[in-house]
């Protein structure tokens, strides 16, 4: 394979691999502290993205559309956690899929209502529509590499707050010993709807960068949540670490394995890599103690 | 963890062996009373559309004994599904053109023949499920839910890529499928044929749940630790449910292919595991009955709810969500209340 191809399917891994953490972190942690199980994580995925393209039509402008969408699904992901999620934290996993299964259908329709099942578009503004050299004789896409940024950025921004803020110190005590937290005077509740809307709002930003590359449409957050699923499988639930280890693990393999392998096999070879980690690590690579 | 067990899965050793087959036979008389039905109506669409509940309400029985009895809540089951169509699909193409299936490690041919393609469609399912199990079930939990979920897909994207037998357009089956030379697909040979099968499966799974082997399972389900402090080893048990439960769903994944003549992917998208599992909640958790009734009002009401407004899985999911809050019993719980009526009725 020549240099330059091997360079840009890199990049084009790690790009996948950033944006599959930004939908597996707020799973993850949600997962991690409330030990719920939330299907409907892919709905606020495409929530952002239709956000997004609907502000971009209204205000014209693509950064505002996104500094506005970004906080609007946070503010969707809270309120889903208070009027349905809420009262599941107590039932059982299968009543979690269950309702979480509702609210995608849910979901999906309404979109479907407000913006019909036609694939919305989503423009990039002029300045990030170019493509870049990024070593000499390799260019790559302006707007594929604004994504790896922005997503290495909020990997390292959330590393840095769950792990060296007191905030932070909350959440991770609530993922390892909710009671004892708990029993600290940490307000868990509050703590965790917290959580739920930031991972709400890394989903919506996850979804508004995918949105110019593939298509706004309904029934866009399915396959990428089940992705986010096998990341956080392989990470270990409840790990940030894990989670971007594993994003960034699965984004290459599937990259590279769709360019070197035939296609049944370079589909599935991620699922494959997933059974190979579970049959040697069944609580995933960095399992939270506790 | 919280661990708040429907409070049915106990009621089943408390109900008397009449009690259990009770229901189950007045369900198989009612499915046996379609056909003269829906002749006397003059409308053989309804024949069509309960050959499709009872091919789920297969699926959806036989996910019972995973997800109902012994609480491993899988989404891997419209993989099977799948699985088992593709089996039938694929050997009936091979039939058709005339084409080797493989020359090693011997020879294998293509056929139209549902006395061989059903019980390989059931093999094929059962050996990959017991590859999947194998590694789903060194999970627990939530852990669990994700893999299979993730296996759901990865058999999704393997039909999807799988270009030599229509990928993502769907495997039409072209030749006449049969039972050694006799004809059983016409609509209400095949019927009866389905429900054959269905009725015999209902049977086997209840004195299976009654059985060693099921009282294991279902205390595995209660509390894991206890049973393995008693010498019991947890993992092959689970996995021969897990086994049962994947080769009927790829019997049932074979007679849904026999039955629409083609098979998709779609057919084994992991929406439709999902709705195996609303299915199976819907007609009760802890029955072996429920889930046909579960898989009868399912498939009705999203043909109702379709017919009056194309934006119909609005109204579903909103089904789905009351269902989950508040009829924790399923349907089943309709029908212990009305034992519980009739039996103190005739104390009186």
């Amino acid at each position: 394979m020549p240099y330059a191809l091997i360079v840009e399917q890199l990049l084009n891994g790690v790009q996948f691999g950033v944006m599959l953490f930004l939908m597996a972190a707020g799973l993850t942690l949600v997962f991690g502290i409330m030990n719920m199980i939330n299907l409907a994580h892919g709905a606020l995925y495409m929530a952002g993205a239709f956000l997004a393209a609907a502000l971009v039509h209204v205000t014209g402008n693509f950064f505002l559309a996104v500094i506005i969408a970004v906080p609007a699904t946070g503010v969707l992901g809270a309120l889903m956690e208070f009027v349905v999620l809420r009262r599941f934290y107590v039932r059982t996993h299968l009543d979690q899929v269950l309702v979480t299964f509702g609210l995608i259908l849910v979901l999906n329709e309404i979109t479907r209502l407000i913006w019909g099942p036609v694939p919305v578009p989503l423009p990039l503004p002029a300045i990030l529509a170019g493509s870049i050299e990024v070593f000499p004789g390799v260019s790559y896409p302006t707007f594929r590499l604004t994504i790896l940024a922005v997503g290495a950025v909020v990997a390292v921004a959330l590393y840095l707050v769950v792990v060296h803020t007191r905030a932070g110190m909350w959440v991770r005590a609530g993922a390892s010993n909710r009671t004892m937290a708990s029993s600290l005077g940490v307000n868990v509740d509050f703590v965790f709807s917290m959580v739920f809307a930031v991972g709400a709002a890394l989903a919506g930003l996850a979804g508004i960068m995918a949105g110019p590359i593939f298509a706004v449409q309904v029934g866009m957050g399915d396959p990428i949540l089940i992705l986010a699923f096998v990341v956080t499988v392989i990470g270990g639930i409840g790990s940030i670490r894990g989670a971007f280890i594993a994003a960034l693990m699965i984004g290459i393999v599937d990259t590279f394995g769709r360019v070197l392998l035939p296609p049944a096999l370079g589909s599935m070879v991620i699922f494959i890599l997933m059974a190979m980690i579970l049959a040697w690590r069944p609580q995933g690579l960095f399992p939270l103690q506790g | 963890m919280p661990l708040i067990r429907p409070a049915t899965v106990q009621q089943f050793r408390t109900a008397s062996f009449n009690e259990r087959m009770a229901p189950l036979i007045l369900l198989v008389v009612l499915l046996a009373l379609v056909p003269p039905l829906a002749q006397a109506l003059d409308d053989p669409f309804i024949i069509k559309l309960f050959t499709r509940v009872i091919v789920f309400a297969i699926a959806a029985v036989a996910l019972n004994l995973v997800v109902g009895f012994s609480d491993l809540i899988s989404l891997l089951q419209a993989g099977f599904i799948g699985i088992g169509g593709y089996t039938v699909a694929i050997l009936a193409n091979h039939d058709v053109n005339a084409e080797v299936l493989t020359t090693w490690p011997f020879v294998l041919v293509g056929t139209s023949n549902l006395a061989i393609a059903l019980p390989l469609g059931a093999l094929v399912a059962a050996v990959i499920a017991a590859v999947t199990g194998l590694i789903c079930l060194r999970t627990s939990g939530a852990y669990f839910i994700m893999a299979t979920l993730a296996f759901n897909q990865m058999l999704y994207y393997f039909f999807v890529a799988l270009q030599r037998y229509g990928g993502e357009d769907g495997l039409q089956i072209l030749g006449n499928l049969h039972v050694f030379g006799f004809n059983v697909t016409k609509r209400v040979p095949f019927y009866y044929v389905c429900l054959g099968m269905l009725a015999v499966i209902l049977v086997v799974l209840d004195r299976l749940i009654d059985s060693r082997f099921g009282v294991v399972i279902r205390a595995l389900a209660q509390n894991e630790r206890r049973v393995v402090a008693l010498g019991i080893p947890p993992l092959r048990y689970k996995l021969v449910a897990f086994v049962i439960s994947g080769a009927l769903g790829g019997l049932s994944g074979a007679l849904l292919a026999a039955s629409q003549q083609f098979i998709s992917p779609a057919d084994m998208a992991w929406t439709r595991s999902g709705e195996l599992v609303v299915m199976v909640v819907l007609g009760g958790l802890a029955t072996v009955w429920g889930p046909v009734a579960g898989a009868a009002v399912f498939l009705v009401l999203e043909l109702v709810l379709s017919s009056y407004s194309i934006h119909w899985q609005l109204v579903f999911g909103l089904v789905i969500i009351v269902m989950t809050l508040y009829l924790r019993g399923g349907l089943a719980d309709l029908w212990s209340l009305v034992v519980r009526v009739y039996k103190s009725e005739s104390a009186r």
